[in-house]
């Protein structure tokens, strides 16, 4: 969504704004170190599931705040997939208005609270921010993106926007992660009566039973959904749409659009032998047991799992990571990396990789599995590997691995996470005639509208894009949102 | 929220339940299940939906007590609630006239059995009920079969009731006295690999319904996997049933004893709370 550069040059020549660039000299601002998120011991922090970051005081972020030139054509809004206007939430901060930055932030980003603690900003704004020119550590744009999100969350001053114009068209998503939340947010601002349908018992997706809880707590979530509520938004746990309830239902109960936020929810296993041995496990199981169900609770909650003293993850994104130091935190005492390419490549935020090292994961990178080798009860024993080489560069752009032979070895395993990758769940492309799918089984729509193949449904997030990230699923939610008030407007009354 | 409204005792180990839950009991379909929580610690288990009653807006669910999850559940009495019921999930089963239809049902198997048998019958075929339990006081569902079926056996392992022997004695007594066109095998994982080497011997196509473990139930996590014809399938969404020739049974045995200790320490806790 491009952000109106008069709109950004009226808030940046506001008085304060004006005085408050003035008071500090670029030279000055950039000679401010960055700021260092603080955090728990990594010994402390691996004994349980509390957050690893504690978030920044307020005189470290309006210290941070101040780093920020306050460019007049700042780039690192460009590399924001919802544009946040970031100097001016910035700058509030740095004003000592918090709650002013907080309500900046929600103007384009309805759950800040969320990214600042789980968008790659690395690849993001912050690679974008001109002091990487000056080759100097970019301003710290997610810690102050949390730092104000938190403030209004803490102070439990939440303002809920009056919604005029409340209108008695129903509309419905699908699932409840980042991209339907988003979507709904918007449209309920909009006064359109929006109902969610969630398969699970417990709402928004991944940031539920995917990331966990000392990554991203789930009292922060529940706040999100909370404030969806007061904005009138209805939830339905425990509904699945193509088994419980269909689109053509919905229809006929005068839901009159649709946006599926399904999400890319169908683990991949790696069909090597004895992947089915006791122990093994997909990430989303494994992350779903202990986020979800709380196993690590257990026997106090009902839902068991193993916890492995060596345990190997498969992969090397978020996913991979967050499973390992999971097992770490469920007593692992040798929990590793196991990546077919090298560490460069991989796909997961620097931040987790250095957190993972610092709560002693071993980083097996080049190392590929090939086969599981099971006990006579059939619990999972041993793994062979094998090392690879890096050849030429592949479509993605990295380079691919390959088969170096005769390397093979074997190593002592009780506990195994899968991560390597996600499918899109084919139960919804396949419930809804008409839809369009891809060769990936995702759904296909217009760019521009996230409109699909079907006129009244729209579709985003993961479920179109295969894994991607929280930031451009809600981009994603907030585009449907749009576009399809735009149909429902030119829609003939009543058809 | 899903509230009791009936509850009966089949056996001494085994609950009958009917639950509100309206738009499951609309859309299910035999051979479907649904996943239950009972409380918010609650773990997510599935449980077949035995009977349905669209008018009423209820589920009819036949539960084994066989540690804390199932007891949890068959604790609950009219008036209270189960914290979650999702579903109908799995596919149906597939209902056709064939012409003869063996039903084999074991334990509380017989509870998912009986509204695919029915299905059976309605559809036009000749339907034989063979139902085996450890004795008289285990068997379940008998007198509902018999309504319907045109005959049914019954055998029990230590003579208590019916025939005493093993189910696949009763089966194979008629695999050799007539033509089968289907059989259909639902039980303990040991039974449905014994009733599928006996059929596979006569050449009769059947099919099993498998009760490995699960969590979502939405083909999200893989705990249900099973191999089956030498590839993987997750039983939430690609069955519960398969080709009883082509399952990997052991695999099967030996996952479902994935948490072994982990159910006898949650199990020994939970009679401690009772007490
Ligand atoms: C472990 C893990 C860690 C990650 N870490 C990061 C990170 O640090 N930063 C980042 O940006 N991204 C991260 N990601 C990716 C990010 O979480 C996803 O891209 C994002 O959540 C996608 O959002 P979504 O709204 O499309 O769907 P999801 O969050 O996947 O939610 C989809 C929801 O739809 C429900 N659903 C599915 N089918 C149906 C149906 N038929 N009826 C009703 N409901 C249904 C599902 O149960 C689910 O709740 C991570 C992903 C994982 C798995
Ligand atoms: C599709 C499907 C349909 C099912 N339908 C029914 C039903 O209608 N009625 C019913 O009583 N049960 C049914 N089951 C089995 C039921 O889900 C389990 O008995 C239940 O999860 C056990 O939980 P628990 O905590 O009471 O016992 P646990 O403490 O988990 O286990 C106690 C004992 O039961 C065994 N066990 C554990 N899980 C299962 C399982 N999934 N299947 C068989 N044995 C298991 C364990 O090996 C152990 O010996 C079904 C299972 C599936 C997959
Ligand atoms: S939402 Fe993500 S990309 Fe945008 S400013 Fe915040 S941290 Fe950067
Ligand atoms: S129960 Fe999770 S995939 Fe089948």
């Amino acid at each position: 969504m491009p952000v109106d550069p008069q709109d950004l040059h009226a808030d940046r020549g506001q008085e304060w704004r004006n005085e408050l660039r003035a008071s500090l000299s670029a030279k000055e601002r950039s000679a401010l170190p960055r700021v260092r998120m603080p955090e728990l011991d990594a010994r402390e922090r691996s004994a349980g599931f509390r957050e690893v970051n504690t978030g920044l005081s307020e005189e470290m972020a309006v210290r941070e705040a101040k780093r920020c030139l306050d460019c007049a054509a700042p780039t690192c809004i460009s590399g924001c997939p919802v544009n946040i206007n970031i100097p001016g939430f910035i700058k509030l901060i740095e004003k000592g208005d918090f709650l002013a930055a907080a309500r900046k932030l929600k103007e384009t980003n309805a759950l800040p609270a969320v990214c600042g603690r789980v968008c790659p900003q690395e690849v993001q704004c912050e690679a974008n921010c001109v002091y990487q020119k000056m080759k100097k550590p970019p301003v710290a744009i997610g810690y102050l993106e949390r730092f104000a999100s938190d403030c209004e969350r803490l102070a439990g001053d939440v303002v809920v926007p009056a919604i005029e114009n409340r209108s008695p068209v129903r509309v419905a998503a699908v699932g409840s992660g980042p991209a339907s939340l988003t979507f709904a947010g918007q449209m309920a601002k909009w006064g359109y009566r929006v109902t969610v349908f969630e398969a699970l018992h417990e709402l928004a997706g991944v940031l539920s039973y995917g990331i966990p809880e000392f990554r991203l707590p789930k009292s922060i979530v529940r706040s999100e959904i909370a404030y969806l509520e007061a904005l009138g938004v209805t939830f339905e746990r425990n509904v699945i749409v193509g088994k419980t309830i269909t689109i053509e239902d919905m229809r006929e109960q005068g839901y009159q659009g649709f946006f599926i936020g399904s999400g890319a929810g169908l683990p991949k296993f790696m069909h090597v032998p004895g992947e089915n041995a006791i122990g093994i496990y997909s990430s989303n199981e494994y992350l779903t047991r202990v986020n979800l169900m709380k196993a690590y609770q257990f026997p106090s909650y009902d839902t068991p799992i193993v916890r492995g003293k060596r345990v190997a993850v498969i992969g090397g994104g978020n996913t991979a990571m967050d499973s390992v130091r999971t097992a770490v935190r469920l007593g692992a005492e040798k929990a590793m990396i196991v990546y077919r390419r090298s560490e460069q490549e991989m796909p997961a935020r620097i931040e987790e990789v250095h957190h993972a090292k610092e709560e002693g994961v071993e980083f097996l990178t080049l190392t590929n599995p090939i086969e599981y080798i099971a006990d006579n009860e059939g619990r999972v024993q041993q793994m062979k590997v094998q090392k690879m080489g890096l050849g030429a560069a592949d479509d993605s752009g990295r380079r691919r691995p390959v088969v170096i032979a005769g390397s093979d070895y074997l190593i002592d395993v009780d506990t195994v996470v899968v991560g390597v990758g996600t499918d899109p769940n084919p139960l919804i492309p396949r419930s809804i005639r008409g839809l369009e799918v891809s060769k990936w089984g995702t759904i296909v729509v217009d760019e521009a509208t996230m409109q699909t193949a079907v006129p009244d449904i729209f579709a985003g997030g993961d479920i179109v894009r295969g894994g991607a990230t929280v930031i451009l699923a809600m981009g994603d939610g907030k585009k449907a949102a749009a576009a399809m008030r735009d149909y429902l407007l030119k829609k003939p009354a009543g058809g | 929220m899903n509230k009791v409204v009936e509850k009966e005792l089949l056996s001494e180990n085994v609950v009958k339940l009917v639950v509100e839950a309206q738009a499951i009991a609309r859309k299910q379909c035999p051979g479907q299940f649904v996943i239950v929580r009972t409380d918010e610690k609650g773990e997510r288990i599935p449980l077949t939906i035995a009977d349905a009653d669209r008018e009423r807006g209820t589920i009819t669910l036949i539960i084994q007590r066989v540690g804390t999850s199932s007891c949890k559940i068959t604790g609950l009495n009219p008036g209270d609630a189960l914290a979650d019921v999702s579903g109908p999930l799995g596919r149906p089963t597939h209902v056709e006239k064939l012409g003869t239809v063996l039903a084999c049902g074991g334990g509380v198997g017989i509870a998912p059995l009986y509204p695919i048998a029915r299905a059976f019958k309605q559809a036009g075929n000749r339907l034989i009920a063979v139902l085996g339990a450890r004795n008289r006081e285990l068997l379940i569902l008998e007198k509902e079969m018999a309504a319907f079926a045109d005959e049914t056996i019954i055998m029990t392992d230590d003579g208590s009731y019916g025939r005493k022997g093993v189910i696949t004695v009763g089966i194979e007594d008629v695999l050799k006295r007539e033509p089968v066109h289907l059989a259909v095998a639902i039980g303990p994982a040991v039974m449905m690999k014994f009733t599928a080497l006996l059929t596979k011997r006569y050449e009769v196509p059947t099919i099993a319904s498998l009760n490995t473990i699960m969590v979502d139930g939405t083909g999200m996590c893989g705990a249900c996997r099973v191999s089956v014809g030498g590839k993987t399938k997750f039983v939430c969404v690609d069955g519960p049933e398969f080709d009883a020739h082509q399952i990997d049974y052991d695999e099967m045995i030996q996952r479902l004893n994935t948490y072994k200790a982990e159910e006898k320490l949650s199990f020994d806790g939970y009679l401690k709370s009772l007490s």
